[in-house]
C-alpha cells in the first residue's frame, strides 16, 4: 500500500534522511523504533507532504505521491497523528474533530463524530471546551480521534504514548489495536519498543537517518541488538 | 452641552466603526499569516474611489459599488499571489510586512495614475436629510456606516464560527503544521483571507466616502487608524477590533470638539503608543493560551 524507496530529506544542508527503503502492505500494523534523533518524526512528515524530500520516491496504493501537495495525500487517505498532539488550541474539542474531516468538506460528521464519541467517551463530555485545556491523554486521544476523521486508509502515528501514564499507554495501545481490527492500515513510530513491537505485524529500525533492520515483531524483540539498545536488556 | 457632547460621541462612532473594519482586516490577515497588511489602508482607498469612478463612467451606484468591491477582492488576492506568495517560504514574517508596505505605495500610486489626485465626493446612499437626535444631528449616511458595520460583524462571526473556510482560517493560525495534516491548503486559505480583507476594506471605504471625500491617499490615515483599532481591541477576537475602532473614533473626535481639531490625528498615534507599552495585548488580549 505504502512503498518507499530510497527517500532522502534534508534540513538546509542538513541530511535527516539517507535513502529509506520501506513498505507498509494493507491491514498490517508496521512499527518503526529509533532513539532520540534518528529522524522517525523526519520520516513521517516527509511522507505526508509537510516536510520537502530531496530524493527517492513515495508511492502510495501505485501512485507517486512526490510531487502532490500534503492536503491532497490526507484526501487520497493518508492522515497523522502528529508528534506532540499538535491541537487547534483555542478550538474547542469539537471543532477539531470536525477539521479533522475538512478534505471531506466537513461533511457527513455526525456519524463520524458519534463514532468518536463511543470510541473516546471522554472527549464527548468536553466536547465544548478548547482542545488547549485537556490533559495529554485526552489530547491524544483528540488527536487520534481528528486523524480518523479523514477516514484515512493508511493512519501514520508518531510516538502517542509519549510522555503518558503507563495506564494510558495501554489505553492508546488498546485503541492501535482495534484500529488494526478494524482493518485500517496503520504505521507507527514508537521509542516505546517493547510496548510497540509486540503489537506490531513487521518492524522496521533506524538510526541516525538510515534503516538498519527490518524483520517481523516478534523476531525483532528477539533480536541481540535491538536488545541492546532499545528494550535495556 | 450634552447635545454637543452627543453629536461628537456619534459622529465618533460612525468614524470608528469605519475604523474597526479596517482593523478587522488586519486581523484576519494577521491571523491567517502573522503578516500586518499595510496595504489595507488602500484596500479602502480602492473601494472609494473605485465606485466614485465607476458611477463617473455611468454606471448605477449599486453596480459600481459591487463592480468597486469586487475589484478590491481581486487586487487583495493579487496582492497576495504575486507579491506574498512567492516570497512566503524563504523571507520572514518582516520581510513580507515590507512587502506590504511596498503594495501600498505602488497601490497609490497606481491610483493617481489610473484616476487622480483629486478630492472626490461620492453621494449619500439615501440622501442627505438630517435627523435629530436629542439636540444633535446625523445624516442617513451614519445609520448606514453604524447598520453596514453591524451586518458585516455578524456575518464575519458566522464565517469564523460555523463555515469550513473560516475554520480552516482559524485552524492554520492556531496551527499550521496542524492544519496542512488535516489536509487544509494553508497557500489557498492565505490567498482567501486576503480576499476578505480587500472585501471589508472595500466596504468600509464605500460607507465612509460619503461623509468624509475619497481621494488617492486617503488609505495612509484610514490604514494607520484601523491598524490603531486592532492593536487596542487585540488579536485575539475580531469583534475587539470593532470595540477598539469605536474607541479610537470616539477619542478622536472628542479630543478634536474639545481640545483642538489639530490634534485630531495625533489622537491615534497616542493611543498606540499607551497600548504598546501598557497594554501589548490589547485590550481584550488573552496571553499565552493561544498557541499550545
Ligand atoms: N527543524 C529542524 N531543523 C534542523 N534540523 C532538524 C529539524 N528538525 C529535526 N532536525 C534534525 O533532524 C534529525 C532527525 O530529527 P527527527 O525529529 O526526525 O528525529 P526523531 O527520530 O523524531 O526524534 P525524537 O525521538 O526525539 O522525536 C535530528 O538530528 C534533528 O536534530
Ligand atoms: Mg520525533
Amino acid at each position: 500500500m505504502l512503498k518507499v524507496s530510497g527517500l532522502t530529506s534534508h534540513y538546509g544542508r542538513i541530511q535527516a534522511l539517507y535513502g529509506i527503503d520501506l513498505e507498509v502492505h494493507e491491514g498490517e500494523l508496521v512499527v518503526l523504533v529509533g532513539g532520540n534523533g534518528a529522524g522517525k518524526t523526519t520520516l513521517l512528515r516527509t511522507i505526508s507532504g509537510v516536510q520537502p524530500m530531496t530524493g527517492g520516491s513515495i508511492e502510495f496504493k501505485g501512485r507517486d505521491m512526490g510531487q502532490m501537495s500534503a492536503d491532497a495525500r490526507v484526501m487520497y487517505g493518508i492522515a497523522q497523528v502528529p508528534e506532540g498532539r499538535q491541537m487547534f488550541g483555542p478550538l474547542s474539542v469539537e471543532d477539531n474533530l470536525c477539521l479533522g474531516a475538512f478534505t471531506r468538506r466537513m461533511r457527513g460528521l455526525d456519524t463520524d463524530l458519534e463514532k468518536m464519541y463511543a470510541m473516546f467517551p471522554i472527549l464527548k463530555t468536553k466536547r465544548k471546551d478548547p482542545a488547549g485545556t485537556l490533559s495529554g491523554g485526552q489530547q491524544q486521544m483528540l488527536a487520534i480521534a481528528r486523524a480518523l476523521m479523514a477516514r484515512p486508509k493508511l493512519l501514520l502515528l508518531d510516538e502517542p504514548s509519549m510522555g503518558l501514564a503507563p495506564n494510558l499507554v495501554r489505553e492508546i495501545f488498546g485503541t492501535i489495536l482495534e484500529l488494526k481490527a478494524e482493518g485500517t492500515t496503520i504505521f507507527l513510530v514508537e521509542q516505546n519498543a517493547f510496548a510497540a513491537l509486540s503489537i506490531a505485524d513487521r518492524g522496521y529500525v533506524l538510526e541516525t537517518g538510515r534503516i538498519v533492520l527490518s524483520d517481523s515483531g516478534a523476531a525483532l524483540l528477539d533480536n541481540d541488538r535491538v536488545k541492546q539498545a532499545y528494550l535495556g536488556l | 452641552m450634552f447635545s454637543e457632547f452627543l453629536q461628537y460621541l456619534l459622529s465618533g462612532i460612525t468614524i470608528g466603526s469605519t475604523y474597526g473594519l479596517v482593523g478587522l482586516g488586519f486581523f484576519i490577515i494577521y491571523n491567517a499569516s502573522h503578516v500586518i497588511n499595510f496595504a489595507q489602508g488602500e484596500f479602502v482607498m480602492i473601494g472609494g474611489m473605485g465606485t466614485v469612478f465607476m458611477m463617473q463612467a455611468g454606471l448605477p451606484m449599486p453596480v459600481a459599488i459591487i463592480m468597486a468591491i469586487l475589484l478590491t477582492i481581486v487586487i487583495g488576492m493579487l496582492l497576495e499571489k504575486l507579491a506574498i506568495e512567492p516570497s512566503r517560504k524563504n523571507a520572514s514574517v518582516v520581510t513580507l510586512i515590507i512587502i506590504t508596505i511596498g503594495a501600498s505605495i505602488f497601490l497609490r500610486g497606481l491610483a493617481q495614475v489610473v484616476w487622480d489626485k483629486d478630492f472626490h465626493t461620492m453621494p449619500a446612499f439615501s440622501g442627505e436629510e438630517t435627523i435629530h437626535i436629542l439636540g444633535a444631528v446625523i445624516v442617513p449616511q451614519n445609520l448606514w456606516v453604524l447598520g453596514g458595520g453591524g451586518v458585516i460583524v455578524l456575518a464575519i462571526m458566522y464565517f469564523f464560527g460555523r463555515t469550513a473556510l473560516g475554520k480552516a482560517m482559524l485552524a492554520t493560525a492556531y496551527n499550521p503544521l496542524a492544519a496542512q495534516l488535516v489536509g487544509i491548503n494553508i497557500r489557498t486559505t492565505l490567498l482567501w483571507s486576503f480576499g476578505l480583507s480587500g472585501l471589508l476594506g472595500a466596504i468600509a471605504g464605500i460607507l465612509v466616502a460619503p461623509i468624509t471625500f475619497t481621494s488617492y491617499d486617503i488609505g495612509i490615515m484610514l490604514g494607520l487608524k484601523g491598524f490603531c483599532a486592532v492593536i487596542l481591541g487585540g488579536f485575539s477576537h475580531g469583534w475587539a477590533a470593532i470595540v477598539g475602532g469605536i474607541i479610537v473614533g470616539v477619542a478622536e473626535s472628542l479630543g478634536a470638539g474639545y481640545i483642538s481639531s489639530e490634534y485630531k490625528d495625533a489622537i491615534a498615534f497616542i493611543i498606540i503608543l499607551l497600548v504598546l507599552f501598557f497594554m501589548p495585548d490589547g485590550l481584550f488580549g488573552r496571553r499565552g493560551t493561544d498557541r499550545v
